[in-house]
């Protein structure tokens, strides 16, 4: 095997810590060992490769799923993937859900008093294009309740999940919105100690992407784990 | 141009709506050539209570030991319709269980070869990150030489190992917290 170049590790306070307490699930699902440090191998940089034969037309518009129209603001998140080196992640999965614009999630086991829309399923996913781009069509989610402390609320926010090339650039996050009075108050956006990564998980009203009379835009760009620029001895 | 990576968030508990289109508890189809192999487990949290709203996500190589991607440049065969990828979610007792073929043994660091293993990431509520490990085989006498196994502490190795419950069918479970907590690696 030739060699192949690693992944970089993050930037400290750029990623949460698993024991945080004031998100209170964490404290009997984070490992109270400490993780055993290991090299890169083969198995690592490589990882499930998704294509267009996985979807279907329209698995980007969650707002065609059914029958009707779902109630809401419409609004069309797009972004690029990128890698640490600024390149762009091509052909990569992402499939993101959220709850509908009353904050309610048709899951079994959420029973917040809210409306559920018949007409929105709140899933969608989609490939990035040659240049990293990805777009989806949906409504702005509703905030909601939970039961983490005295009067809680989730910000509105989106989940992203994304693959990458590699079982390193496995990543799952939550997009959220400019201006979420919320967010201040939220224990998983404030896990993330560094100023600058915290802000990037909310998105951008961008009025480009803005259609007339139609929908609002936000922009929101993903950085996944890049390489070293040299291989190292790895595999 | 140099950015950091995105921060990660928790998948929190409605992951299923948009992770379950993926589930595959099927790793290897029919026809796939290799040695079958069932694994059954159970994910628990720190007071041994069942994570019922986890999943894992199973990534290996074919039976052959090579990968289903451009970068495994090892002059071995692919399997038609074997991509090697799993994603299994708990159910109410917190149970998981898939099926595949045994990969063979892939290139590892030092030059030498590791032992035949599938690679783990564990995601759930209550988890801002999800976490890495290995399932590897018991007896498999390969494991003696593993580079990774041999950088756990000796008595936590057998977390990585899974066991014989019948003929064809491994356990191994995930645990969180305590005695027998898993061991997750950090890459």
């Amino acid at each position: 095997m030739t060699k192949l170049a690693g992944y970089r590790r993050p930037h400290p306070g750029t990623q949460p810590d698993n024991d945080y307490p004031p998100y209170r699930s964490t404290a009997k699902r984070h490992p109270t060992q400490p993780l055993v440090i290991a090299p890169q191998t083969l198995s690592e940089l490589t990882g499930p490769l998704f294509g267009w034969d996985d979807l279907k037309p329209g698995d980007n518009d969650l707002t065609i799923q059914h029958k009707g129209e779902p109630i809401g603001e419409r609004i069309i998140v797009s972004g690029r993937v990128l890698d640490e080196n600024g390149k762009a992640v091509p052909n990569t999965l992402v499939e993101i859900w959220q709850a509908n614009a009353a904050g309610r999630y048709p899951h079994k086991t959420d029973r917040h008093n809210a409306p559920i829309d018949p007409n929105f399923s709140g899933a969608g996913r989609t490939l990035t294009d040659s240049e990293g781009r990805y777009r989806f069509i949906s409504i702005r989610p509703g905030e909601y309740p939970w039961r983490n402390h005295y009067n809680a609320w989730r910000p509105a926010h989106i989940h992203f999940s994304l693959f990458g090339q590699a079982f390193l650039t496995r990543m799952i996050t939550q997009m959220y919105f400019p201006g979420d009075p919320l967010l201040a108050y939220d224990p998983m956006y404030t896990s993330v100690a560094d100023d600058n990564a915290r802000k990037r998980l909310i998105s951008t009203f961008d009025w480009e992407t803005t259609v007339p009379e139609q929908a609002l835009g936000y922009r929101f760009d993903i950085v996944l784990r890049g390489r070293d620029a040299t291989p190292m001895e790895r595999s | 141009m140099s950015l950091y990576a995105t921060a990660n968030q928790t998948v929190g508990p409605y992951l299923h709506i948009g992770l379950t289109w993926l589930n595959r508890s099927q790793i290897a189809g029919k026809g796939v050539p290799g040695e079958r192999v069932a694994i059954q487990g159970r994910l628990l949290d720190g007071d041994g209570e069942p994570v019922n709203d986890g999943l894992i996500e199973i990534w290996q190589a074919n039976a052959a030991g090579r990968y289903a991607h451009p970068e495994d440049t090892q002059k071995k065969a692919l399997d038609k319709g074997f991509r090697g990828f799993g994603r299994i979610p708990t159910d109410s007792r917190g149970a998981f269980r898939f099926s595949t073929v045994k990969p063979g043994r892939v290139p590892g660091p030092g030059g030498k070869v590791q032992a035949p293993h599938l690679v783990v990431a564990v995601f759930m509520r209550g988890l801002l990150k999800h976490l890495a490990t290995r399932i590897y085989f018991p007896d498999d006498p390969a494991n003696r030489e593993d580079a990774l196994l041999k950088l756990v502490p000796p008595e936590r190795r057998g977390t990585l190992i899974a066991r014989r419950r019948s003929r064809g069918t491994l356990e191994w479970n995930v645990v969180l917290q305590g005695k027998n907590e898993t061991v997750f690696f950090d890459f």
